[in-house]
């Protein structure tokens, strides 16, 4: 059933990954992309070999997909996303804390560090929730992934997707948090990261 | 009931793919488990021409509204590969929604209806009106006037220029009737069959680039020793045409000039939104658009010559027909 709805959305969405490193690895990753469309997750989810897709828990705005019966069964039943409270986040239902426990059994997280989708395909800047689960989990790799197209596909404020051809270009990890590494420079060092594996402009 | 003639050409064809895959695998043995890129290129090639030569022999085996859909599907793939190497900003959005969703699948209602008047100005006329005035309302004004000629391109070449290959199948032609199907074929087969044979002299004798700043690969050589090689084979192909063999071989010499100009053209558009190949969607080849790219140009002019020439006004064989009165006209009265 999963590997069904991964194909068709390849299918619609043409969506193809454009890998630069081995796509087998031994520890946990977390991805952080890029954020332009509700297909964002749906279709790096979908381009993703399917040892690769098993793993992934892609981290999701409880209120979007929590909207509909049909968003929390793709949600929940094919995403397998984690849900993050984006407005009042409790002390239970910490975030980063239900990640690090992701991370820890085995699985792979996928973040949007932008928070929020972007219009027009600019990037916006980096939120702290990155910095914070690199230092939390030291042992993970931390890999850029870019999504092309989503912006035009499906922007904010539309609809009706237009089925042109998504990619997904995944990079290679960047190197960990540093012992000194001060917040800012390690999230601009990681924004830079997915942006080199955009257009070059 | 299908056409022998027509089984006879797809079986030709079909010999000549076994031919070709027979030469890159003794090639690919040859070269002892290191073969050159342009060989296993050359096998990717000739494999996807198996699975195109099936579909596209498929839909005309499948009868007309096989042929209509699978290219009406072709449209589709072509237009999305356009529109995507061309960027377009969040204006245009619902413009290219009503495009792909509205636009494209009514220009080949009217084909296949067939309804010829609407048909031809369908999109030259009302889509073309359509489209900046979507994209005025939505009010971005960057690049206004660019960003309307793109989406227009895109529209004319991938869906109304394409369109004109299954409406081969409707051509009045005296003492043709029932048999168009071989002459979409014939057409198709010309057009493709000079693009492989303009590769192979380009390659073999290939020196002097026509327009190396366009297309590095088109060859003075390649183009004369591809083109004559091309109008021998179309000359020969006159039995399951109208033409007599003379009348062949003039058409054939239309469809190689017509492929190598389009080809040129459309190669320069792709330049100029910087892209070597249109997609990936096509292995060996590149994009749908990149094969395609030869008979955009010439289905139109071969469709309006050789109506011209036969001399039945298509406009009179095909006024609007009355399935399609029944649903529209109650709404006009």
């Amino acid at each position: 059933m999963r590997s069904v709805i991964a194909w068709l959305v390849r299918l619609i969405t043409g969506a193809r990954l454009c890998p630069t490193s081995a796509s087998n690895h031994e520890r946990s990753r977390i991805y952080f992309a890029n954020h332009s469309s509700h297909l964002d997750t749906l279709v790096l989810w979908a381009a993703l070999p399917s040892e690769s897709r098993e793993r992934l828990r892609p981290a999701a705005a409880a209120d979007y997909w929590g909207r509909t019966a049909l968003h929390s069964w793709l949600a929940t039943r094919v995403l397998n996303a984690i849900l993050i409270e984006r407005q009042a986040p409790s002390k239970e239902r910490d975030p980063i804390g239900c990640m690090v426990e992701a991370l820890g059994s085995g699985s792979d997280v996928l973040i949007f560090p932008e928070g929020t989708r972007q219009l027009d395909g600019v990037m916006g800047t980096f939120k702290p929730g990155l910095f914070h689960l690199a230092k939390r989990c030291p042992n993970v790799e931390l890999v850029p992934v870019y999504l092309e197209n989503l912006c035009r596909i499906l922007p904010k404020g539309e609809i009706l997707p237009l089925p042109l051809i998504a990619g997904a270009r995944i990079g290679s990890p960047i190197s960990c948090l540093g012992e000194s590494e001060s917040k800012p420079d390690f999230l601009q060092r990681a924004q830079s990261a997915v942006r080199a594996l955009g257009p070059s402009t | 009931m299908i056409d022998s003639e027509l089984l006879a050409m797809l079986a030709g064809v079909l010999a000549l793919l076994a031919c070709g895959s027979i030469v890159t695998t003794v090639l690919i043995k040859r070269a002892n488990g290191k073969p050159s890129p342009t060989v296993i290129n050359l096998r990717d090639r000739v494999r996807a021409w198996w699975i195109m030569v099936a579909i596209f022999g498929g839909s005309l085996l499948l009868g007309r509204s096989g042929v209509f859909a699978f290219y009406a599907l072709l449209s589709f793939l072509a237009l999305r590969e356009f529109i995507t190497l061309t960027p377009t900003p969040r204006g245009d959005h619902r413009t290219l929604g009503w495009v792909f969703f509205i636009v494209l699948p009514l220009q080949y209602v009217f084909a296949w209806a067939p309804w010829y008047g609407m048909y031809q100005i369908w999109i030259p006329v009302y889509a073309f009106v359509l489209i900046p005035i979507r994209s005025a309302l939505a009010g971005d004004t960057t690049d206004f006037l660019t960003r309307s000629a793109k989406i227009q391109w895109g529209v004319l070449t991938c869906i109304f220029f394409l369109s004109h290959l299954p409406m081969i199948l409707y051509l009045p032609i005296p003492g043709y009737e029932g048999q168009n199907a071989k002459l979409l074929f014939f057409v198709v087969l010309v057009t493709q069959i000079s693009d492989v044979l303009q590769y192979v002299f380009g390659k073999w004798l290939g020196r002097v680039p026509i327009a190396p700043a366009v297309s590095p690969s088109k060859t003075r050589e390649g183009l004369l020793g591809g083109g004559l090689a091309t109008i021998g084979v179309g000359t020969c192909l006159w039995w399951a045409t109208p033409f007599s063999p003379l009348q062949a071989a003039l058409i054939s010499a239309m469809l190689v000039t017509t492929g190598f100009l389009g080809g040129l053209v459309m190669s320069a558009v792709k330049r100029s939104l910087n892209a070597k190949d249109w997609g990936a969607g096509i292995p060996g080849h590149g994009g749908v658009l990149d094969r395609l790219d030869s008979i955009l140009f010439s289905a139109p002019v071969f469709f309006h010559i050789v109506g011209f020439y036969f001399g039945e006004s298509m406009a009179r064989a095909y006024r609007m027909p009355e399935w399609l009165k029944s649903i529209l006209v109650p709404f006009a009265t």
